[in-house]
């Protein structure tokens, strides 16, 4: 819905802050801009609503050039939510939440019902309504400033660090609180943020800039598992890039070391008998070498029972697995979004090392949850 | 003293006239000021160069002896309450515009970011915004305004504009404390009671969100 292309920003005296940028944002997603501090990501955003005229390249928005509208009615239908909230004190809530709709000439009894409406999506009554900003709280006050954005119901929305200067427990219960928001009002939002965490938990999709350029654009997981260069994962920041424990960080820290396998040579009836014994509903083939080839499961094999007498006629070999020196973001990726029940590790040379099940995730997510505790209550012990 | 109470009783109705005409002669020229210098001060805002000219304009002709531009008018506009009003309210655009140049350039900068972000026109801004923020900083220059131009409104009865000022004028060339007396009290008195009543309209006119501000401020 939202394409820019080829945009550029000169400043007069030749500053470029914007480089050549083209990025093509589809309706309902979510878009952080991210970046460090004049890398242009507030200035590309501010040209979407001309607020700053683009130097050169076309911004359209549902294949509408924006230069040809008029930009007062252009910003009439794009919500903008600017960091210092920017609620004008000297207006009641209500005033502030309508003051698009007012722009608009909408009547008091559509401004009033529209602000009801808006309130209850962030769980306030019908008692703020006649209140002035300065009652608030930094979080009401913010969440006002969103609805305001909201009001005249626009399909998209521009943010520039909205969240920036709250508390980090507001903060983080308003980004949660927008997000879902967000998902059922289905709109697309462009959001500037200087904050990785934020962007990684808000953004269906990151766009970096540097010195006015794109370095990447991907989703969360694809920028934390492929950082496009050094800048990038800088950036991110290492630590981020192993967010579940900080001191285990490749699969072969969690991986379990023997995984039931078999080899291809031998029968549907061994293999239903290793099955039986070890409890599984799946066995890795392996070849003499202890080289992954693929996967049996126990419903091929009641399939084939009659047809086939060896595994080599029933394996699958579409198997995915991870290296054992991955991150553990990646087989944890697998087994979550893929659905996978397991995913078996091996080394570089293909043989097979181990395996990371569902149970692994749970030693890890028990660990993340106890293990500091208990570290914790040693320390404590050790103290008195 | 006595000769004081026997001036009021013989003279108390000339009194009340007197002041009258003193009161209406400042706050016309008051009012005139307000109509010019508020426009004034928000078109400055919008003009960067220019504005700190024209300010220093308005500097300047605050500094002319006012009994000068008194003179200075007679030959254009004659004598009376004309050529006063007309002097006094070159002294009411300074104060009022400056505040109005100080209290419009002082609005938040990220609310007039918000306005234009959300749509809305300069005019908007000015209306909705700028002006209502600023409305506390105006009126302080209305209400200096207004007590400065009581006090140079004496001058008024040189050029025949009538006023206290020819209370305290007799007496002077007559030698005539009571008379003095009888012209300043009432200006010091009318200058204070304007201002108060300048600031109950103050409080009325700014906005309620702005005042709870400063309370928590």
């Amino acid at each position: 819905m939202l394409k820019i292309e080829n945009v550029s920003k000169v400043y007069k005296g030749g500053k470029k802050a914007v480089k050549n940028i083209t990025l093509d944002i589809k309706k309902g997603e979510f878009i952080c801009f991210i970046g460090p501090s004049g890398c242009g990501k507030t200035t590309t955003m501010k040209m979407i609503n001309r607020l700053i005229e683009p130097s050169e390249g076309k911004i359209l928005i549902n294949g509408e050039n924006i230069m040809e509208k008029d930009p007062v009615e252009l910003r009439r239908q794009i919500g903008y939510v600017i960091q210092q909230i920017g609620l004008f004190p000297h207006m009641t809530i209500l005033e502030n939440i309508t003051l698009v709709p007012k722009l608009l000439k909408w009547s008091d009894q559509e401004k009033k019902e529209r602000a009801l409406e808006l309130l209850q999506l962030v769980d306030m009554g019908p008692e703020y309504l006649e209140r002035y900003p300065y009652e608030l709280s930094g979080g009401q006050q913010q969440r006002i400033g969103v609805l305001r954005a909201l009001a005249s119901n626009p399909p998209l929305i521009l943010m520039d660090e909205p969240f920036g200067a709250l508390d980090p427990i507001t903060r983080d219960a308003l980004q949660e609180e927008f997000k879902n928001l967000q998902r059922t009002l289905n709109k697309t939002i462009v959001f500037v943020t200087h904050d990785m965490d934020e962007a990684i938990k808000l953004a269906d999709r990151i766009v970096i800039l540097k010195a006015g350029e794109i370095v990447q654009v991907g989703t969360p997981d694809e920028i934390l598992r492929n950082p496009a260069n050094e800048f990038v994962e800088e950036f991110i920041g290492k630590e981020r890039l192993l967010q579940t424990r900080p001191n285990v960080q490749l699969v072969e820290q969690i991986m379990s070391r023997n995984p039931i396998s078999i080899t291809e040579e031998k029968s549907l009836t061994n293999a239903i008998t290793i099955m039986r014994e070890k409890r599984v509903d799946s066995l890795l083939v392996v070849d003499e070498e202890n080289v992954l080839k693929g996967f049996v499961d126990v419903e091929t094999i009641s399939e084939y029972r009659k047809k086939a007498t060896f595994i080599s006629e029933v394996i699958k070999t579409e198997v995915y697995s991870v290296n054992q020196d991955s991150l553990i973001r990646d087989s944890v990726q697998k087994i979550l979004k893929r659905g996978f029940k397991y995913v078996p590790v091996v080394d570089q040379n293909k043989h097979l090392v181990g395996i990371v099940t569902r149970a692994t995730l749970v030693d890890i997510v028990y660990d993340s949850i106890w293990g500091e505790e208990d570290n914790l209550v040693a320390e404590m012990a050790e103290m008195f | 003293m006595e000769t004081l109470l026997d001036f009021l009783q013989t003279n108390w109705l000339e009194l009340l006239y007197k002041a009258w005409e003193h009161l209406y002669i400042s706050m016309i020229a008051v009012f005139l000021g307000i109509l010019v210098a508020v426009p004034l001060g928000i078109l400055l805002t919008r003009m960067k160069k220019s504005a700190s000219i024209i300010i220093g304009i308005a500097n300047i002709m605050q500094t002319l002896p006012s009994l000068a531009v008194l003179a200075f008018f007679i030959p254009f506009l004659g004598v009376g309450k004309t050529p006063a009003i007309i002097a006094l309210f070159f002294y009411s655009v300074l104060p009022i515009l400056r505040n109005t140049y100080t209290g419009i350039k002082g609005v938040n900068k990220n609310l007039l970011e918000s306005g234009r972000g959300i749509g809305m026109t300069s005019w908007e801004r000015i209306r909705l915004v700028e002006f209502p923020l600023a409305l506390s900083v105006i009126m302080a220059g209305i209400r200096t305004a207004s007590v400065y131009l009581i006090g140079w409104a004496t001058l008024a009865s040189f050029i025949g504009g009538g006023g206290l000022g020819d209370y305290i004028f007799i007496g002077l060339n007559l030698y005539q404390t009571e008379y003095i007396i009888a012209g300043a009290v009432p200006v010091i008195i009318m200058a204070i009671l304007v201002d108060y009543v300048f600031s109950i309209i103050e409080r009325k006119v700014v906005p309620t969100g702005l005042k709870g501000m400063k309370e928590v401020a």
